[in-house]
């Protein structure tokens, strides 16, 4: 393992959490929930659990995506939340 | 009530950190999990059932029950979103066709409606009109070998990561791929919705299947080596035969249950106009 790839992915991983949360875009939110699934992912690869790294980008952040995607394109984009 | 939100999320993000503590470190030979549960599976895993990829082994057999009630909650998700978003079709304020040499695009109401087979027109969408000859030619070529690919990870799932919940969720988004680059309505020509239900079923049935023959075969519920003199190989492979059948009822399952959930949100339950 090294430690400064961790430190920038797990880095990133938080910025966009917190992005994704803050964020008043719905569409943007979806679009960096589907970026942290990756960083995760590439997270869980470097910790060696393969498999789990490959559901987490199969379904976090390819197929939860897409439906995030289609449940916002059939609401407004803009939260007011 | 903002503030006081805040202060509980950050009040239990601090208890979990906190119980995190106690947990044992990182690959550390001394815990619990790595002085007896690990070493067992390490050591007989490949002995007892021939599967190299102990992930897989762990899942489908040691672990089968896990899995199994796993592909109940993946059905039952694809149920539900069945049953809260569909609605019956009425028909659309209007419809619009394009008309294919000129662009052309011609609006009918209510009611009205151009033959189906029409080789002029083509019907589209009201609020979103994908026509792009590049995407859709590209997807097309690629998605046969998407499809491929996720044949290759169940199949393989033995001896690479991968299984039957990955390749299925790859197949869903082949077909949701198709329907995202053509339209909804090309998507559910190829995957009817009724299809779609029956294969949902199909996967857990065939996975609840294989664990009650192993009954019916004097054994315990998933206990693929019962399964040997039907197959006609030795108990170990049989365990490794088991697991594949498992695998791919899992991936029918989550392969239909991804593009059910997807059709039903995109089209409002109405599964005719969608993204």
């Amino acid at each position: 393992m090294i430690w400064q790839f961790d430190l920038i992915i797990l880095s990133l991983v938080v910025i966009c959490a917190v992005a994704a949360i803050s964020v008043k875009d719905l569409l943007g939110a979806a679009i960096l929930f589907g970026a942290y699934s990756f960083m995760m992912c590439l997270l869980w690869a470097v910790m060696g659990a393969v498999d789990v790294a490959f559901t987490e980008a199969s379904v976090g952040a390819g197929v939860s995506t897409v439906l995030f995607v289609a449940a916002v394109f059939r609401t407004t984009r803009r939260t007011t939340d | 009530m903002k503030t006081a939100g805040v202060i509980i999320v950050f009040l239990f993000g601090g208890l979990l950190v906190y119980g995190t503590l106690d947990f044992p470190d990182w690959g550390d030979p001394d815990a619990p999990a790595s002085r007896h549960v690990s070493p067992r599976y390490i050591e007989k895993s490949l002995e007892e059932t021939s599967v190299p990829n102990m992930v897989t082994a762990v899942l489908a057999d040691f672990r089968g029950f896990d899995t199994l009630f796993e592909t109940v909650v993946i059905f039952s998700a694809g149920l539900s979103c069945f049953f809260l978003l569909r609605t019956k079709r009425k028909a659309p304020e209007a419809r619009f066709y394009r008309h294919l040499p000129t662009g052309i695009v011609l609006r009918i109401e209510k009611g009205g409606r151009l033959p189906e087979g029409s080789v002029e027109f083509e019907r589209i969408d009201s609020i979103w009109v994908p026509h792009d000859l590049i995407i859709r030619a590209t997807c097309r070529l690629l998605i046969p070998f998407i499809q491929l690919f996720a044949l290759y990870v169940i199949a393989h799932g033995h001896h690479s990561p991968g299984g039957g919940f990955q390749g299925g969720v790859i197949f869903g988004a082949a077909f949701i791929l198709y329907a995202v680059t053509h339209d909804l309505r090309d998507g559910l020509h190829r995957l009817g919705e009724k299809i779609t239900i029956v294969l949902c079923s199909l996967g857990v049935f065939i996975y609840a299947g294989v664990g009650a023959l192993c009954l019916f075969l004097e054994s315990n519920f998933l206990d693929y080596a019962a399964l040997a003199p039907v197959l006609g190989v030795d108990p170990v492979t049989a365990r490794s035969h088991g697991i594949l059948f498992v695998e791919i009822g899992v991936g029918i399952a989550v392969m239909a249950v991804m593009f059910a959930i997807y059709t039903n949100l995109s089209s409002v339950g109405k599964q005719d106009e969608g993204l």
